[in-house]
């Protein structure tokens, strides 16, 4: 299993070798194309559906929002760019719930990357040795990531749920006040957290794992030799090596984070009683669904993130590469 | 390093503690679905004292308020042929990018690539619209257009024909093969891990996606995840009745994740490529 770096490394390479193929005097690629319409039928139909339920929408998804769009009207009012305007301001009902759910999300992107980067380098670590069960534990971990949102949800609003879910038993059995798990902060918080550490931990796991099986075993024989124990290893070879997949599974998780969706509005509906634990995307939902839908305001809000979202990955993909040159 | 007898028994036992920490939910979830009717609310324990089917039975009976066979069909409905189809769609259109020269090619796979890096989301809204429009609210192609459309499924299986060496088709051609008989008879049949972990990953996507079902259905006409949620709200208090229900829901994937978990842990692997 190689580490997803070093395919990424291998990828301009590739490129530029099958650019080079015509060239060739009997070229795969020359020949395959002997009749001009060839390639095109080959792609023609995932490009038909990706055009029509990607790329149209794309470009649909700007034209809405500058409308004041319901699912009811025959005719959508032109509004310019009153809805980012509203979106934007801090004063106005809609920029309000925005900045709040904006906060929301940032404050679970916080508080859920450190435990799921760092308990997933724990667990990768653990399972990076020679010993018998390693891959029967690595499928426990990975297990949950498998549910789907709706089952992790009920799972673990099940756990939470008041004083008689087994969470607050336990926590009762051993003396300690009973905690509001799901209707105030930052229990709230906690539980969301706890269920998406629960759920997503193995997939970080898997690729930090497959990460530092890539880092040669002759380095950590040569530390033995020089006395270095096994933290030390870790310190010095495991996590400088590491660097660059670290900071992959860093990026993926903050983008992940900002997708939050199903945890909240599944375990807390969104509460506690006032929206604090209602993040982008389950705004956009309530402004889809409910009886008077915006789905103008809704489209600004999800163009706006997506800027957001689009800069923290540029910049964490341009530290990537400068951190591989 | 040899590990001495000590270091064995700490690393077993975190390790099982760690993995109590995985199982035990689903243990319990189990354990729930199987408390009878009404959950005893003083029946705590992890093994149920008088275990039942009745949340089971009720589950599949009541099917005017909890229509579950027919979210059930409809997930596999769409998980088997959204699976079917994007992996037939991928393959061709990825061997045209890795081994066919066009005018063109590269601006539309850039173009393609560059969606991977925007949230699903931002296509959201005229994607509903979109399935309005077209007639296909409530419907199973619906579920599954979105994902088909998406690029992941291309640029995973242009990475596995870029991999494929080029003599082996080279040879064909000189046999006097022409391109689809050389992808169908010399390409494809190499492809069985690459088409497995896709199959599986995308498999896994259909089955428990979320939202975008959600905005698109309604009432039996909805796959069990949107389903499992109305179901939280119309029993809130019976929580046995709604473990059987996510068990429903988990079952299946459980079960692929047991038989298919190699090909699983390969396509994570890859989704930490494309990012």
């Amino acid at each position: 299993m190689s580490a997803p770096t070093t395919a990424v490394l291998a990828e301009p390479k590739r490129i530029r070798a099958v650019a080079a193929a015509p060239r060739r005097k009997h070229g795969v690629r020359r020949r395959i194309g002997s009749r001009w319409y060839t390639p095109y039928l080959f792609i023609l139909p995932h490009f038909i559906v990706f055009a029509a339920f990607i790329g149209w929408p794309f470009l649909l998804g700007f034209w809405i929002s500058l409308h004041d769009w319901n699912f009811f009207n025959d005719v959508q009012p032109w509004v310019g760019l009153d809805n980012f305007a509203a979106v934007l301001d801090p004063d106005d009902f809609y920029g309000g719930l925005f900045y709040r759910s904006l906060r929301n999300t940032v404050v679970f992107v916080v508080m859920s990357t450190p435990p799921l980067v760092l308990i997933g380098l724990g667990l990768a670590s653990l399972l990076n040795g020679k010993y018998r069960g390693r891959t029967a534990f690595r499928a426990i971990f990975l297990s949950p990531w498998t549910l789907s949102v709706a089952v992790v949800g009920l799972v673990w609003w099940a756990r939470f749920h008041g004083t008689i879910g087994p969470i607050g038993l336990l926590i009762g059995s051993v003396g300690l006040e009973p905690r509001p798990w799901l209707t105030a902060n930052p229990w709230a918080w906690i539980s969301i957290t706890t269920a998406t550490v629960w759920w997503t931990v193995g997939f970080n796991t898997i690729i930090l794992l497959a990460g530092m099986q890539s880092i040669s075993p002759q380095l950590y024989e040569a530390a033995a030799i020089d006395g270095a124990g096994r933290w030390q290893q870790f310190v010095r070879i495991t996590v400088p090596l590491l660097r660059p997949v670290l900071l992959l599974v860093i990026t993926l998780q903050i983008i992940a984070g900002f997708n939050l969706f199903g945890q909240p509005q599944l375990m807390t509906g969104g509460g506690p009683p006032t929206a604090q634990t209602t993040p982008v995307q389950l705004y956009v939902f309530q402004l889809i669904n409910g009886t008077n839908p915006r789905l103008g305001i809704a489209a600004a809000v999800l163009i706006l993130t997506s800027f957001v979202v689009g800069i923290i990955s540029v910049v964490s993909f341009r530290l990537l590469r400068t951190e591989r040159a | 390093m040899r590990r001495r007898p000590w270091e064995s028994v700490v690393l077993y036992g975190t390790l099982f503690l760690i993995s109590l920490f995985f199982v035990l939910p689903v243990l319990a979830m189990i354990s729930m679905s199987l408390k009878g009717g009404t959950t005893d609310l003083t029946d705590t324990g992890l093994i149920p004292r008088d275990p039942s089917l009745d949340n089971y039975r009720t589950l599949f009976e009541n099917a005017s308020s909890a229509p579950v066979v027919n979210w059930l069909i409809n997930s596999t409905l769409t998980s088997v042929i959204g699976t079917a189809l994007t992996v037939v769609v991928a393959s061709l259109s990825a061997y045209a990018f890795a081994r066919m020269d066009f005018p063109g090619r590269r601006l539309i796979f850039a173009g393609m690539i560059a969606t991977l890096t925007l949230p699903g989301v931002l296509f959201l809204i005229p994607q509903i619209i979109l399935i309005n429009d077209l007639g296909l609210y409530n419907t199973i192609p619906a579920f599954f257009l979105p994902g088909l459309a998406g690029v992941f499924g291309v640029f995973f299986m242009r990475q596995f024909f870029l991999s494929v060496p080029v003599e082996l088709e080279e040879a064909a051609f000189v046999d006097g093969a022409n391109s689809v008989q050389t992808f169908l008879r010399v390409v494809m049949p190499l492809a069985g891990p690459a088409l497995a972990t896709l199959s599986v990953i995308t498999f896994l996507a259909f089955w428990n996606d979320y939202l975008w079902p959600l905005v698109i259905c309604q009432g039996s006409g909805c796959t069990l995840q949107p389903g499992l949620q109305s179901f939280q709200d119309q029993y809130v208090t019976d929580y046995g009745f709604l473990m059987a229900g996510g068990l429903i829901a988990a079952i299946p994937v459980l079960i692929v994740f047991v038989l298919a978990q190699r090909w699983i842990v390969q396509g994570v692997v890859s989704s930490g490529i494309k990012g």
